[in-house]
């Protein structure tokens, strides 16, 4: 293979810039007008979630929210770009993708309500639990994809990580063994420029992060991240590569965090508003509905439609978190094996038995305060 | 990403003041963050082989806000974020500790630790064993750790018996302000790697600290009753050290007299202070919030139950977390010892004979 091939390209692949206005490139070709249209769709409901669950964590309806507000385009383009029986594997930040892969966005949230480690069953969306330890899901990425090609299956994987998380030897591992092993794998990087506080340039000296691909031997491109045309595009090509057998490729998105690292962070303490102001204007929403208005794609009315569905989905996401949940803590010894241990057992024996006694002094057990201890007792 | 308070922190004890007597006239209230980033600043200020870093402990100051204005004061060489790899963080720590510094190294959660943990057991805690003394490691790795704050998973974890297991590491966990700022120190003049366990819990209760006292090398170490009593004696560390507190005081309104023995240093062992203490109450209960099997408790229960036999007028009774992945948020507090648990422990100790 000529190196050349591997390496990205100078300038992110664009094909639909600030303005709502086609650029055309020599590679990639733009998707269908209906295409785009239904990546719209996505994007309105994308950053309607991004702000409702915003919301429900300021009313302590939510344990935190790591929010995608502005890597709208890149959530739903990952989504998009994958066939019914591929696989997805997402970090904490990708809500938004997960959601838009059809799960059930109370499902989706339930990790970040605090119920349980994760809400839906992978297996029948074909998306990998949201995975926090930084970079360790892309392994198991690889993993899966190649035990897809042994099956002889034509799954393709596509794996999602952050630009903090690329310095992580489990990113390392993992481009590497794919490449060795030619597994159908997208390693898709969301390079947001910050992790938590820590910026780009503290992350990598490299010209860009899809530049390391080469040193794997798989090939690296770059790609406007807040261009969802650009964005599935490439991802497209990226995923039909994997599974006609080209192998895995890295594609670098480029965007921007415009909201703290979570609401529990104060990034005031380690950015300029100015340089968040600077990406107000390269909105992945505002310069598609540009776009697909001067294309007469989309009309009013049109977009009434699409307010109201994303109106209903954050109504319903309201609704089911506004609930409080029936919580069963012997759940806490159910899935720790596949077969409760004797210890487990007696462990949860010993907590019913808490449970009933508080139970039957009318209090709430694991209540602290002295008085409900001794009703407790 | 961090986390919400949940019914569980509103309920979390008021700090006390540090069992050392009462505190000196110059002492200042601070929060254990604080008096941690106290302790950094000192040495960092007293000593120029002294090198913090890690994970967003520059501008902003670490996830907790521990090493708040550090950098600010000493400058990016002293103070300075690396690029995102446990590690690479302790790895390099280990060639900066061979090479005349003495790196103290953040991991940001307990659980974000173990990408490192091949450079912590292997080598860090084995280097002067492999080297026949010739190289020390003086480098202290910080770990936040523990529940009790409504974190999601991987945020709360109770990782001290991977640690305390490993030949070589020395492992230190305050429960106060004064502890967190008198241990550090010494863990930073300490010849070996030191793993410091920062309960999350504890990060913002208050005391006063003295920050005037010379560093005491001893204090690793040394365990400390931080409440008399006479009918039995609970032995913890961390967080469920407020937690045997607050039994105690329960027990008392119900006439029983409960010691409590903070460990404070849990290698190497403070075996002689805990026996003392067992074996003039005659019964103990051991208290962590780790999965109780083959844990920190269980090496307690296990050394008190050899060395006290015949002064023991029960077993020894452990009280833990269940040996279960570290529960969600909601859930939390089924999970934790609690005050209730421990007294129904204290109960069980064969009164009646
Ligand atoms: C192994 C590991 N170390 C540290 C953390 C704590 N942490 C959570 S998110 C984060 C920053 C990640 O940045 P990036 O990969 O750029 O993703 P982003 O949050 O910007 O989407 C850190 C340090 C973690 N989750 N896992
Ligand atoms: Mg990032």
């Amino acid at each position: 293979m000529i190196s050349d091939d591997l390496l990205p390209r100078e300038t992110p692949v664009q094909l639909i810039d600030e303005h709502g206005t086609a650029v055309s490139d020599p590679r990639y070709a733009p998707p269908s007008t209906e295409r785009l249209v239904e990546a719209y769709r996505a994007l309105v409901q994308g950053r309607r979630v991004n702000d409702q669950c915003s919301a429900l964590v300021r009313q302590g309806r939510l344990a935190v929210y790591p929010s995608s507000h502005g890597q709208e385009a890149c959530q739903v383009a990952a989504a998009l770009a994958l066939g019914d029986d591929d696989w997805l594997f997402p970090t904490y930040r990708d809500s938004v993708a997960v959601i838009a892969r059809s799960v059930d966005p109370a499902q989706s949230l339930v990790l970040l309500r605090g119920d349980w480690h994760s809400g839906y069953d992978p297996k029948e969306f074909h998306v990998a639990p949201q995975a926090t330890p930084l970079a360790t899901q892309l392994l198991h990425a690889v993993g899966f994809a190649h035990a897809a090609t042994l099956r002889g299956e034509p799954t393709v994987v596509l794996a999602m990580c952050g630009d903090g998380a690329t310095s992580e030897g489990d990113f390392h591992e993992a481009m590497n063994f794919a490449a060795v092993f030619h597994v159908p794998v997208v390693f898709f990087v969301q390079n947001n420029e910050f992790a938590i506080s820590v910026p780009l340039s503290r992350q990598t000296a490299a010209p860009s992060l899809a530049h390391k691909a080469i040193g794997y031997g798989m090939p690296g491109e770059r790609v406007d991240g807040n261009d969802v045309a650009a964005l599935l595009a490439v991802l497209d090509t990226a995923v039909e590569r994997a599974r006609s057998g080209g192998g895995p490729s890295l594609v670098e998105a480029h965007t921007y965090r415009m909201q703290a690292h979570t609401n529990a962070d104060d990034d005031t303490r380690y950015r300029a508003r100015e340089a968040v102001q600077a990406w107000v204007e390269r909105d992945p929403l505002t310069r598609m509905q540009a776009h697909l208005r001067g294309a007469g794609a989309i009309d009013d009315e049109a977009e009434a439609v699409f307010a109201a569905e994303a109106e209903q989905v954050a109504t319903a996401l309201r609704e089911a978190m506004n609930a409080e949940p029936e919580l069963d803590p012997e759940d806490l010894f159910r899935f720790v094996y596949a077969e409760r241990t004797p210890q487990l057992e007696s462990q949860w024996r010993m907590l019913r038995d808490e449970l009933d006694r508080a139970a039957m002094a009318g209090t709430t057990a694991g209540a602290t305060s002295p008085g409900a201890t001794e009703g407790a007792r | 990403m961090t986390m919400l308070e949940t019914r569980k922190s509103e309920t979390a004890h008021p700090a006390r003041p540090a069992p050392s007597g009462p505190p000196a006239p110059e002492a200042s209230v601070l929060t254990m963050a604080g008096a941690i980033n106290r302790a950094l600043a000192d040495e960092l200020a007293a000593d120029d082989s002294v090198l913090v870093f890690g994970e967003d402990v520059g501008a902003l100051g670490g996830v907790f806000r521990v090493t708040d204005g550090l950098t600010a004061r000493f400058g990016e060489s002293r103070c300075f974020d690396t690029p995102l790899a446990e590690s690479g963080i302790v790895g390099t720590a280990i060639g900066m500790a061979m090479n005349g510094m003495r790196p103290v190294v953040e991991m940001q959660f307990d659980a974000f630790a173990y990408p490192a943990f091949e450079q912590v057991v292997s080598h860090a805690a084995k280097m002067s064993n492999r080297t026949r003394g010739a190289v020390h490691l003086p480098m202290v790795i910080r770990i936040p750790f523990g529940g009790g704050i409504g974190g999601v998973e991987h945020h709360c974890d109770s990782s001290e018996a991977y640690y305390v297991h490993t030949p070589g590491l020395t492992v230190v966990c305050p429960a106060t302000p004064q502890d967190a700022y008198t241990l550090l120190r010494a863990a930073i003049h300490h010849p070996d790697p030191v793993v410091f366990l920062e309960p999350k819990k504890l990060y913002w209760s208050k005391a006063p600290v003295d920050t005037t006292a010379p560093v005491d090398a001893a204090e690793i170490g040394r365990a400390r009753v931080v409440r008399e009593g006479t009918d039995a004696t609970i032995v913890t560390y961390g967080a469920s050290v407020g937690v045997a507190l607050d039994a105690a005081a329960v027990a008392e309104t119900e006439g029983r007299s409960i010691q409590v023995v903070d460990v404070r240093t849990l290698t190497p062992c403070d075996d002689a202070t805990i026996f003392e203490a067992v074996r003039a109450t005659g019964r103990a209960v051991v208290v962590a919030e780790a999965p109780g099997f083959a844990s920190v408790a269980s090496e307690l229960a296990a050394r008190i139950g050899e060395h006290c036999f015949t002064h023991l007028e029960a077993p020894v009774r452990r009280v833990t977390g269940f040996d279960t992945p570290f529960a969600p948020p909601k859930l939390e507090r089924h999970y934790l010892p609690d005050v209730d648990r421990v007294l129904d422990a204290v109960d069980s100790l064969h009164w009646e004979d």
